[in-house]
């Protein structure tokens, strides 16, 4: 726990100021000097000559180096440095030509995938290049049908057993899903792509308005907002069946579900008074107690996922909205913004971190940009994580609790964006239609 | 743990002050700008149509007001006055567009008239006629309520909307009603159907307090999901922040 939190604060401040334009903020912080592993990761070699093989090689190797360079704990050594002849086994490798400049790598991870049989098989090795004696950290095969999706899942599951390794015990990530709202097709429903953008399909087909999903921590369904027979509801959806699943039906405006990490609750808004109010429901149903009695839009509930004893939420009970936390039996509420207009909580995996959108400074005359913030729970502290303009919005943190997946619409439309939780290394994961709302899988 | 936090403030304060330095520090070295000859501002448009939901043979009036435009064209109508309000009877769903133009640039506005056909309902009985001009009557009648930003309170000027509404209902205690709750586009969309439900709620107790039986009303928010109005205007945003009443029968 300490030497993840400790982890985890160093890249919250790593440093990204290079060649920076012009800008009326900066980036500072603890352990800005600390050098990155250097790593070096030579496409894999086709194990055959075929064109099947040469085809899933080259997908196997973009997978697994855009999942490390994304690991945000590497620092990859440009493909240009590298020695003319790729290793595809440990007999090939001269670590000596690793270990001077140019690569000058500290680890070198290689290996050879190919088709035998309509089957894919890949034999991976991570090396350690500046230990000669015994250079082997790793070594792995994978044997999946052969298929495009199998050479990325078997990238995936290589990039994290190297991220766990040597990111001191961190879970990769690359296995993870987002679930999402797209109109592309129409109406908004709600979509799911792996964890770098791939692989989007199409989950609902309400025809109506389906918003909010959000994925039960076992991955097995997918709790969202939808209006069905002309009321808002709160709908499941089984990944499992591949079909809705029935829910209890509530009275009112039923928004915003979202999963305790036990799996065994869902906190959700609920007009069913009058007013909206945050409730809480067991998973079978039954049990739905009210948490909030105050006048005012109260919508947007997060569990802290380290206790499920605290419940963040948005309340509109003073004027604008604003983020409040209370305990998960409805008391010990206490007031998080202190101004401007604060959406869209979601509670980081280790308990200790909000992360929010903000707009700081608004109202009318006042035009302020929608932010991705980051709160320290415990001292309010803030960090502002987006600086980049477009309305940001909807963060949603990853199953380490080292990335955050957000909604901007930086590049015109609204799309899907994930970064590290420092704010660097933006990248866009959706491209067709109007894309908003993402939720990370819990695993 | 608790020294690694006290440094952690420590850092989150010196930023703070580097911030604000560095803030300070670029104001004054930005030089004075030189005044351009200043080219016309871009043109602004609204377009609205009230109401935008009739059914097949009704009329609904469009009402549009542009600033700083030399050309004003509204596709389908042709060229029209700068400001300006017009009946339109479309027999389908129709999107209407203006478009405001001058030497710097073009602004659209759209408005979107739902035409609901005569042959809704399946059998055309003598109930669905009835129905149809309990509809024509109920939208003529009814008026929408509008709320400032990000208020769910009524104003005055609702009080005596919601008034008028509650003794036309009064005297049509066959009607039920639909009140939907509506925002702009600023603001998140969760926290927006909240505050829409809210308004529909509110819009709900102030006819139920003029004498309307709750029982004939049900409310739905769309928050910012069903515009009325696009343009990212205020007069636009306004037109978007209401409870908009639908006869259901």
């Amino acid at each position: 726990m300490k030497r993840l939190s400790a982890i985890f604060l160093s890249l919250f401040f790593a440093t990204a100021a290079f060649g920076a334009p012009p800008q009326d903020w900066i980036r500072t912080g603890t352990g800005l000097g600390v050098e990155k592993i250097r790593l070096a990761v030579p496409d894999f070699k086709p194990a055959a000559n075929d064109p099947e093989s040469k085809k899933l090689a080259t997908t196997f190797s973009t997978t697994l180096w855009n999942d490390l360079q994304a690991a945000g704990i590497f620092d990859m050594v440009s493909a240009s440095f590298y020695p003319l002849s790729a290793p595809g086994t440990p007999q090939d490798v001269k670590l000596a030509e690793w270990d001077a400049p140019p690569p000058n790598a500290n680890m070198l991870a290689f290996g050879n995938a190919g088709v035998q049989g309509g089957s894919l098989a890949v034999q991976g090795w991570l090396f350690d290049v500046k230990n000669a004696q015994s250079p082997q950290v790793l070594g792995k095969q994978y044997r999946e049908t052969a298929t495009e999706d199998n050479a990325r899942l078997v990238a995936h599951r290589f990039a994290d057993e190297i991220i766990f390794r040597l990111g001191g015990g961190i879970q990769g990530i690359a296995e993870s899903k987002i679930y999402f709202v797209s109109s592309r097709g129409g109406s908004k429903e709600i979509w799911q792509m792996d964890y770098d953008g791939a692989n989007q399909k199409q989950l609902t087909h309400l025809g109506t308005i389906a918003l909010s999903p959000h994925p039960s921590p076992d991955g097995s369904r997918i709790a969202y907002a939808g209006v069905s027979n002309a009321e808002w509801q709160i709908l499941m959806y089984s990944l499992e069946l591949n079909r809705p699943v029935n829910f209890t039906r509530f009275g009112g405006t039923n928004l915003s579900p979202a999963w305790s990490s036990d799996g065994k609750s869902l906190a959700f808004s609920s007009s069913r008074s009058g007013d909206s109010e945050i409730y809480v429901v067991d998973v079978s149903g039954g049990e739905v107690r009210r948490l909030t009695n105050t006048k005012g839009p109260d919508v947007s509930p997060t569990w802290n996922p380290k206790t499920n004893a605290q419940i963040a939420w948005v309340s509109g009970r003073t004027g604008l909205p604003q983020i409040y936390t209370m305990a998960s039996d409805g008391t010990n509420v206490a007031r998080m913004t202190d101004q401007g207009y604060a959406v869209s909580p979601s509670w980081s995996p280790n308990g200790q971190f909000l992360a929010f959108a903000w707009v700081r400074h608004y109202g009318p005359g006042a035009p302020g940009a929608s932010d991705i913030y980051v709160m320290d729970v415990a001292s309010k502290q803030w960090v502002q994580l987006t600086h980049d303009g477009g309305r940001n919005d909807f963060p949603s943190w990853s199953p380490d609790g080292r990335h955050v997946v957000f909604q901007s619409n930086r590049s015109g439309k609204t799309q899907i964006w994930s970064m590290l939780a420092d704010g660097s290394q933006a990248r866009q994961l959706t491209t067709g239609g109007d894309n908003s709302q993402p939720n990370w899988s819990f695993k | 743990m608790k020294i690694r936090r006290i440094q952690w403030f420590q850092v989150v304060l010196a930023m703070v002050v580097v911030i604000a330095a560095a803030g300070c520090a670029k104001k004054k070295v930005t030089p004075p700008t030189p005044v351009p000859p200043a080219p016309p501002p871009a043109p602004t448009a609204m377009l609205t149509a009230n109401p935008n939901t009739i059914s097949a043979g009704q009329a609904s009036t469009l009402t549009w007001a542009t600033d700083f435009a030399s050309d004003v064209t509204i596709d389908g109508i042709g060229k029209v006055d700068p400001i300006g309000s017009m009946k339109v009877t479309p027999t389908e769903s129709t999107t209407y567009r203006l478009v405001a133009k001058n030497d710097t640039g073009t602004k659209e506005a759209t408005a979107r008239i739902t035409v609901t056909p005569a042959s809704a309902a399946p059998p055309p009985t003598s109930s669905s006629t009835g129905d149809e001009s309990n509809a024509r009557l109920f939208s003529q009648n009814v008026k929408d309520v509008f709320f400032d930003y990000d208020s769910y309170d009524m104003t005055s000027q609702d009080e005596s909307v919601i008034q008028a509404d509650a003794r036309f209902l009064q005297q049509h205690p066959n009607m039920n009603f639909v009140i939907e709750g509506h925002c702009d586009e600023r603001g998140s969309i969760e926290y927006n159907l909240a505050l829409g439900e809210n308004r529909a709620q509110a819009a709900k107790q102030a006819l139920v307090q003029a004498g309307v039986p709750a029982t004939r009303m049900r409310t739905i928010s769309y928050g910012k999901e069903k515009p009325f109005c696009t343009a990212s205007t205020e007069a636009c945003w306004q037109q978007n922040r209401r409870a908009h009443f639908a006869y259901s029968k």
